[in-house]
């Protein structure tokens, strides 16, 4: 049910709502000075009750990662909170707003975060290309550090919390969270093995909670809320993913932007209530939350007869019906990501759509896993004769075989990233790709923006 | 030893950077920034710098420098235009921007104009899907282009 909401984005057309007087005039602050006064074990089962999902893609809970922390903290192995901000999933641009129109929400976030994992520094990790939000970061650091909200004493409480903000140089792997951590310390953007898992072995070696920012930008209002309040705003708290939360759309839609509300939206509120409908034609499908996301058709209907399934109660219906949710999504066969849809109209070719999808996989591949990195590169030259008209039928089925070969042989879900969109596209859109391959391409409108 | 050395007030600046860490090589990509700023590309005597600086290998420095798309190993122009082209700018045009830009710079992508004023760019996804189709000029955002407003941003460029 399409509920929309203004706690995320409160300020978020409010003159200078980026400003600590804007921010404390309605309140700011407040919970972050409580939150160092709680006890710890509270504040963390409150965070699980808040069933807050991580937002990041991934979709883990925040409250459960956070106790996943060993405790109490040992003197020489200090914890530290970082929070992902590398921004850089295609069709995502939500944190981004968030950085720049409430950077105090994110700041207070991460003095509440410190306090529930043991850390008394918190990097955030900005991608290099957004300046706009590193430089309203740092103003609102400035500012909270002036006010005593920041340093030795926050608050006059002796907990000491510093927060910084660490640049990328351009690297989408860098938004995975242990090529994040190795990015922070210095070295070359390579996603680590797991085992060990950052909250053992994290940030230089020592424990290390990871947030998505968005994440960490709903603990103040979770807290102020109370937990399980704030997980029955949701549509979906019966499943443990509560909350609001913040949609985009791109694309071919009317009113393209990114809009708060409830967990639990439908798709099809996304695109045609707060998306403003398809423009150029009829829907030809959409990529629910960022690219790494199976893309989902109109016509697909759920198939969920088993009373225990997650979507059984969509049994018969449209999938744009189903509430966006972490398992919701997962149990579609499509992932819930980042939550950015990206909708594609009739007039688009999807083969030209897939091709664009997999140049940037191909681009953004790390080169650490020969699956990955051979794979995604086939992927993309094979889609390449598929576009030029020149790709054969045996063709198609080759990658279905590479994409199977990426899948679960990747040290980290990149690769899982790209193969999981291209077998998306090749199961959805198998037809189109036949007939392109029989016409030599002239079945295609060879268009992506009519 | 080489002959790159940081200006002063950047040289403050690199002391703050170092503070935030609690080891040197974490600063690594921050003052390659920083390096960067001032040089306008990471030559190989900035990275033996910067090495030498932070107690590095400069093979560790070049292996970072040459991982991550943002760092010039080589000079570029004065301002550096980078046109989004993954999917959501695509479906709204970023085809016909950059062709635009290449027509009116006389240039490909990844190259330099010849009076060194510009280089142009593809980029993957810059986080503004939204305000398709967009491009960045520098530290700036464009959003919501047309090809008018991207003539009149090349017209301020090129003067």
């Amino acid at each position: 049910m399409l509920r929309q909401t203004k706690y995320l984005s409160k300020h978020y057309d409010v003159q200078d709502g980026h400003r600590l007087s804007v921010y404390e005039r309605d309140g700011g602050y407040q919970q972050a000075k409580r939150a160092l006064q709680m006890d710890r074990q509270a504040l963390v089962d409150d965070m699980k009750a808040a069933n807050i999902r991580g937002r990041g893609g991934a979709g883990f809970a925040m409250g459960v990662k956070w106790s996943f922390m060993p405790w109490p903290p040992k003197p020489d192995r200090p914890h530290y909170l970082v929070i992902n901000a590398d921004e850089g999933e295609p069709g995502t641009f939500k944190d981004r707003t968030l950085m720049e129109k409430a950077p105090h929400l994110v700041i207070e976030g991460c003095i509440i975060g410190c306090f529930g994992i043991g850390a008394h520094a918190a990097y955030i990790y900005v991608r290099d290309e957004l300046h706009l939000s590193k430089e309203r970061l740092w103003g609102a650091i400035e500012e909270a550090r002036a006010k005593g909200y920041l340093g030795k004493k926050p608050f006059g409480i002796d907990y000491p919390v510093e927060v910084y903000v660490h640049t990328g140089a351009g690297a989408y792997i860098c938004g995975e969270e242990t090529s994040l951590l190795n990015s922070l310390e210095g070295k070359r953007g390579e996603p680590r093995l797991k085992p060990p898992f950052p909250a053992q072995y994290g940030a230089f070696g020592m424990p290390t909670t990871v947030n998505n920012l968005e994440t960490i930008a709903a603990v103040p209002i979770a807290l102020e809320m109370g937990g399980d309040a704030f997980s029955k705003l949701s549509d979906l708290h019966n499943i443990k993913d509560g909350g609001c939360r913040l949609y985009g759309v791109s694309g071919h839609v009317n009113k393209p932007g990114v809009f708060e509300a409830c967990v639990g939206l439908t798709l099809r509120e996304l695109v045609y209530d707060l998306g403003g409908g398809v423009k150029h034609g009829e829907l030809l499908g959409v990529i629910p939350g960022g690219s790494s996301c199976p893309i989902i058709r109109p016509d697909d209907v759920v198939d969920a007869p088993d009373p225990k399934s997650p979507l059984h109660p969509w049994h018969g219906k449209s999938a744009l019906d189903v509430p966006m949710g972490v398992d919701t999504y997962r149990a579609l066969g499509t992932m819930l990501g980042t939550c950015c849809a990206i909708v594609l109209s009739d007039k688009v070719d999807p083969i030209l759509a897939f091709h664009n999808l997999m140049r940037f996989y191909r681009h953004e591949s790390c080169g650490q896993c020969t699956p990955c990195r051979e794979g995604s590169a086939w992927i993309f030259r094979i889609l390449d004769r598929m576009v030029a008209g020149q790709a054969t039928l045996e063709e198609l089925d080759r990658l279905h075989e590479i994409a199977d070969n990426i899948m679960g042989n990747t040290i980290c879900a990149f690769g899982e990233g790209t193969a999981m969109p291209a077998l998306g596209f090749l199961r959805k859109f198998r037809k189109e790709m036949e007939q392109s391959i029989r016409t030599k391409g002239k079945s295609s409108t060879g268009v992506l923006a009519p | 030893m080489t002959s790159f050395a940081l200006s002063p007030e950047r040289e403050l600046e690199f002391e703050k950077i170092l503070s935030r860490y609690p080891n040197r090589q974490a600063a690594c990509i921050p003052v390659l920034h920083l390096c960067q700023e001032q040089h306008g590309w990471v030559s190989d005597e900035v990275i033996q710098w910067v090495a030498d600086r932070l107690g590095l290998s400069s093979a560790h420095v070049k292996g970072v420098v040459t991982f991550y798309t943002l760092f010039n190993q080589q000079p570029v122009g004065k301002h550096q235009v980078w046109v989004c082209r993954t999917l959501s700018c695509a479906l709204a045009g970023s085809d016909r921007i950059l062709h635009h830009c290449e027509k009116r710079l006389g240039i490909h992508a990844g190259e330099t104009t010849k009076d060194g004023k510009v280089t142009l760019r593809t980029a993957e996804c810059l986080a503004s899907c939204g305000t398709a189709p967009m491009m960045q000029v520098d530290k700036i955002y464009h959003e919501d282009l047309t090809i008018e407003q991207v003539d009149a941003i090349l017209d301020r460029l090129t003067r």
